[in-house]
């Protein structure tokens, strides 16, 4: 087992919108990343993945709360540290965070070079300028990126392009955790396939050491981290490794989420697409007991009630089901065969 | 759109205009009507009367003791005449026949002077007959008022002698007092008066009135045209579009103060109503909103919900009225209410260059500012007669523009702070 | 992707697909926006035959002209040059009688559901009109409330709750579902559903493809899926039209096309989506 580069304990946070209402968006939260490897959330649209990637950056501001809980990246906890400092010691140089619409918050009137020496210059004002073009020189040139870039202006450049270019920005002081939120969902594939390699780039390099990484795409998740993690209503509800969680889901959201990939591979066509009727729950007034219990068609009575804690099951795999693996395994492998009949499958009630 | 309302409401921004914007429109519309004047009553002498409170001198020898009083001699029918109509003389006798008990068939037309005496002797203006409405009462105040006005000049000041014979005479000396209370014609005039001797605040409030009604009219020409512009041209593209756009151009390029005062210069004194300088100045002021409604517009129709109507066989009337208008409705509400208040500045402008509305019924808050700077109003002193109406002008534009910025935040969430 | 279970999804006969009647036909259909310099030729002498009950799929990039391609087989833009041929007749749409006629035989689903309702009109307006399209504006109203809650409870909604109900109300996949619904009341010959899935979540994907697959079977329709999702395009269509600047680069049924990609283009496209049962060669780029 590595070195522990990012652990989150129980983190809670919340969203206070104008009429003063409360949205739990991440509710409970604990996870643990090692150096060198990388940590996929994949979930519904609403279920608190981008809230997750703020509220790690230890970065609070309206409408966001800091609730409680604990962020300790490399022996360090930021969760109690003021936003000022925050900003000065932590972004750029412990966590680097990037979001979808990245690309567009470049300046259009300035020359990239001029937001690496502000990023630079953030953290060490005595760099000189031609130390700073040096550095930005070799650090694109390891990434593939033209050095031409730096004296370019934003708008010169293409969307996969900007996204690449500030994604090396961001990292250039070498931050220990990356967290991307859809960093390629708005860009054509081939733009999209060529900031994943730039992403793996950084980790292999050492540049970062751990990364989170958020989309609703499943098949970029898998390809991408090492490990991932499904969110609902706030919660994770399970978490494993990468191929495990595709081929071997145990939670009926997760079973559902990953039901619903298609790609395009051969004998992939027959396969039938499982949906998951309803709508995740209001995280105003989150729902008691599991939360995916409206929706899941494995409920019981007693799912309703008290709150679910994880289940640790083989090799460190969690999950937070009332059902155990078995019970849940046995479950699907009877739906599969009835499936296989040309019965139609749907994954919960009505 | 309830909600939206709801919403409105719930800016700051926009409450506090909308506070500023509806006490001054309950000032304009309720002092007016209950004020003792005409908002163009001439009261006191010409000249500048500074703000203060006001005795009407002949008051002041009507409630002397009783040695020194004062009575009609000679009255000149004719002259009075002219200010006594005879039916104002039939509407004296009902009153004093009806409320003030005195013996029907007593009094006639012909005889006016008996007639006044009785009214002098009689008449209370501070006591209200019971049966009579509040409009009523000031009307009749005024005419007391206005009688007084008419009948100086014929007052005289008498003492009575040892026979008991009335003896003309006068004097008052420095230590002449009368108790405030005694007498009836106590004027207030809080913001003085004009060099009309008008009296500052009834006009003002009236003005403010009119004006706003000036810049409502003007606003809603301006938008109306602007917003049927804006929408076909968006809408239809092409040859209309490029056809409005080039009016729409020309219109913008040429400044819109200068064409304003062309258009009313050429218009000459006779034909500058209220009406219609407003509708001149909501004629220059359109193409901003145009300009406006059409880029909306021009994002709008490329919708997908535009599509699906028009695959629901929906006409294209129907698609710019149901499909297009109410996207824009909000953003035409913010620029009707900035179009008012550049109308109500625009006719201000106009009027201080003497090219406002020529009427001598109503005032208008630019009309108060021309009369001001023509009797050099600002070389004499007198601040009254133009400080408090330029402030109504700032304060009418500038509650206009919150609730304009306010409306702006809550449709435009991105504008909101924090 | 956990366990697979076998659709019951009937595999088509080539040979009698081409047999099948032509709903829709292009031929050298071409879009130029502008004028002289500014002169940018959005989709370039296309030829296509879209034939009945057939399910396409046209796949491209942004910017490759398929939005575009989209509108003028709806008849919402003008093509420039070239015919179109409606159930092998010369399209005819000069005049709104003409084209409401037209619009009863092809209709779309958009892709973004927020933005393709208008938020100031309720549900049963948006219903009211399909019926009214139809030629049911004379229907009594039971016989029209009795087709509107049929065509809802098709998608799994209930017109009672739907009823003087805003658009905006409902999630993005209810008013996904409530467009299919209205397909289901003008039950149109042709069927283009512009990213019908994109904006939607992956759960909720299954269940609108699910829907628009049955309400094939029972009207008949030929679907035109407009994605640039290469997965969706083989997992749902038939026939797979490759576009690339404005021109189709590669035309075949979905497993010829995806699985053994003959162009240059088609393959790249494909190396770059993320995959699962296969390695992901991310050298290429």
């Amino acid at each position: 087992m590595g070195k522990v580069i990012l652990e989150v304990k129980d983190l809670k946070t919340k969203y206070v919108t104008r009429f003063k209402e409360s949205v739990y968006a991440v509710d409970g939260v604990s996870l643990q990343i090692e150096e060198g490897k990388s940590l996929g959330v994949a979930g519904e649209s609403g279920c608190g993945k981008s809230t997750l990637a703020l509220s790690l950056m230890g970065y609070y501001f309206a409408p966001l709360h800091y609730i409680s809980g604990d962020i300790i990246i490399d022996g360090k906890n930021i969760s109690g540290m003021k936003p000022d400092e925050v900003r000065k010691n932590v972004l750029g140089r412990e966590v680097a965070y990037i979001p979808q619409a990245a690309m567009n918050a470049l300046n259009p009137t300035q020359k990239v070079i001029k937001f690496v020496e502000d990023v630079v210059r953030a953290h060490d004002k005595s760099m000189s300028k031609k130390d700073i073009y040096d550095m930005a020189v070799q650090r694109f040139e390891v990434l593939g990126l033209p050095k031409e870039v730096l004296s370019k202006y934003s708008v010169e450049l293409s969307g996969g392009m900007k996204q690449r270019t500030v994604i090396a920005i961001s990292t250039i002081k070498s931050p220990k955790v990356l967290i991307a939120d859809e960093p390629s969902s708005a860009l054509d594939v081939t733009s999209q396939k060529m900031v994943i390699k730039m992403m793996r780039e950084l980790m292999e390099k050492g540049y970062i050491k751990a990364m989170i990484f958020i989309t609703h795409e499943l098949p970029l998740l898998y390809n991408v981290t090492d490990d991932i993690m499904v969110m609902y209503a706030g919660q994770i509800i399970e978490r494993g490794t990468a191929h495990e969680m595709v081929f071997d889901p145990v939670h009926p959201y997760s079973k559902g989420l990953m039901g619903s990939i298609i790609v395009p591979e051969a004998g992939t066509r027959d396969v039938k697409l499982e949906a998951i009727p309803g709508t995740p729950p209001n995280l105003k007034k989150p729902p008691p007991g599991c939360r995916f219990a409206a929706r899941c068609k494995y409920k019981i009575p007693t799912c309703e009630h008290g709150e679910r804690s994880p289940r640790i099951f083989d090799n460190n795999r969690m999950h937070r089901c009332i059902h155990s693996v078995e019970y849940l395994q046995e479950r699907y492998k009877n739906e599969r065969e009835a499936g296989s009949k040309g019965k139609v499958s749907e994954t919960g009630a009505e | 759109m309830f909600h939206q309302v709801k919403q409105a409401f719930r800016s700051p921004k926009f409450l506090v205009g909308f506070i500023i914007f509806t006490s001054l429109l309950a000032a304009a519309i309720i002092y007016p009507a209950l004020s003792m004047w005409h908002p163009l009553q001439i009261i006191t002498r010409p000249g500048f009367a500074p703000p203060g409170r006001y005795v009407n001198i002949q008051d002041v020898i009507q409630v002397r003791p009783l040695d020194r009083r004062m009575i009609l001699v000679d009255v000149d029918a004719n002259r009075l005449g002219n200010v006594v109509a005879d039916e104002d003389v039939y509407n004296m006798i009902y009153f004093l026949e009806t409320f003030l008990g005195v013996p029907v068939g007593h009094l006639s037309v012909d005889d006016q002077a008996t007639v006044i005496y009785y009214w002098n002797n009689y008449y209370d203006p501070t006591y209200r007959h019971a049966g009579m409405i509040m409009a009523e009462h000031l009307a009749w105040t005024r005419f007391h008022a206005q009688l007084q006005v008419a009948l100086d000049g014929t007052i005289i000041i008498a003492y009575r002698d040892e026979e008991g014979y009335l003896q003309e005479g006068a004097g008052f000396d420095t230590q002449d007092f009368v108790h405030i209370r005694d007498i009836v014609n106590v004027y207030h005039f809080p913001l003085g008066t004009d060099n009309f001797g008008r009296d500052m605040l009834t006009q003002m409030l009236s003005a403010m009135l009119v004006s706003l009604r000036m810049g409502l009219i003007a606003g809603l020409v301006a938008t109306s045209i602007g917003l049927t512009l804006g929408l076909v041209s968006g809408y239809l593209g092409g040859f209309v579009d490029d056809a409005i756009l080039f009016i729409t151009n020309i219109f913008t390029v040429i400044p819109g103060f200068i064409l304003l005062i062309l258009i009313t210069y050429s218009l000459g004194p006779a034909g500058r109503g209220v009406t219609v300088v407003s509708a001149v100045i909501g004629l220059t002021a359109w193409p901003w909103t145009c300009r406006a409604v059409r880029s909306q517009v021009l994002s709008l129709r490329n919708r997908d919900h535009v599509n699906l109507s028009k695959l629901s066989g929906h006409s294209m009337p129907r698609i710019i009225v149901k499909d297009i208008l109410p996207y824009v409705a909000s953003y035409v509400v913010m620029a009707l209410i900035l179009q008012i208040s550049t109308a109500i500045l625009a006719e201000a402008q106009l009027s201080m260059l003497g090219l406002g509305p020529n009427t001598a019924e109503v005032a208008t808050l630019g009309l108060m500012m021309q009369w001001a700077t023509m009797f050099s109003a600002w070389q004499v002193g007198a601040w009254w007669a133009f400080v408090p109406v330029i402030l109504a002008i700032a304060l009418m534009a500038f509650s206009l523009n919150l609730m304009n910025t306010g409306l702006d935040q809550v449709f435009n969430p991105q504008l909101r702070d924090s | 992707m956990g366990d697979i279970i076998k659709s019951d999804k009937i595999a088509v006969d080539r040979a009698e697909l081409e047999k099948r009647p032509s709903v829709l036909r292009g031929d050298k259909v071409t879009k130029v926006f502008g004028y002289g310099n500014s002169k940018t030729v959005a989709v370039n002498a296309v030829n296509f035959n879209f034939r009945e009950r057939e399910v396409i799929s046209i796949v491209g990039e942004s910017g490759s002209g398929k939005t575009t391609l989209a509108k003028m087989l709806l008849g919402l833009i003008g093509v420039t040059e070239g015919d179109v041929y409606f159930k092998d007749a010369k399209r005819d749409i000069s005049s709104h009688r003409k084209k409401k006629e037209y619009w009863r035989g092809i209709q779309a689903v958009f892709q973004d559901p927020f933005s393709a309702f208008n938020i100031f009109s309720k549900i049963d307006s948006l219903l009211l009109d399909c019926i009214n399209l139809m030629g049911g504006k004379k229907f009594s109203p039971e016989k029209k409330y009795e087709m509107m809650s049929e065509a809802c409870s098709f998608v799994n909604l209930k017109y009672d709750e739907l009823t003087n109900k805003y658009p905006f109300e409902l999630s993005g996949g209810q008013m996904q579902r409530l467009m299919i619904a209205r397909i289901f009341l003008l039950k149109p010959k042709i069927l283009i559903a512009d990213e019908p899935t994109s904006m939607v979540d992956a759960c909720s994907r299954a269940t609108i493809l699910d829907m628009l697959m049955k309400l094939r079977d029972e009207v008949g329709m030929t679907i035109i899926f407009i994605t640039h999702d290469i997965g969706l395009a083989y997992y749902v269509s038939d026939t797979v039209y490759i576009m690339e600047q404005g021109k189709f680069v590669e035309v075949g049924s979905a497993e010829d096309v995806i699985i053994s990609p003959q162009a240059e283009y088609t393959r790249r496209l494909i190396s770059d989506v993320p995959k699962i049962h296969e390695e992901w060669d991310l050298s290429t780029v």
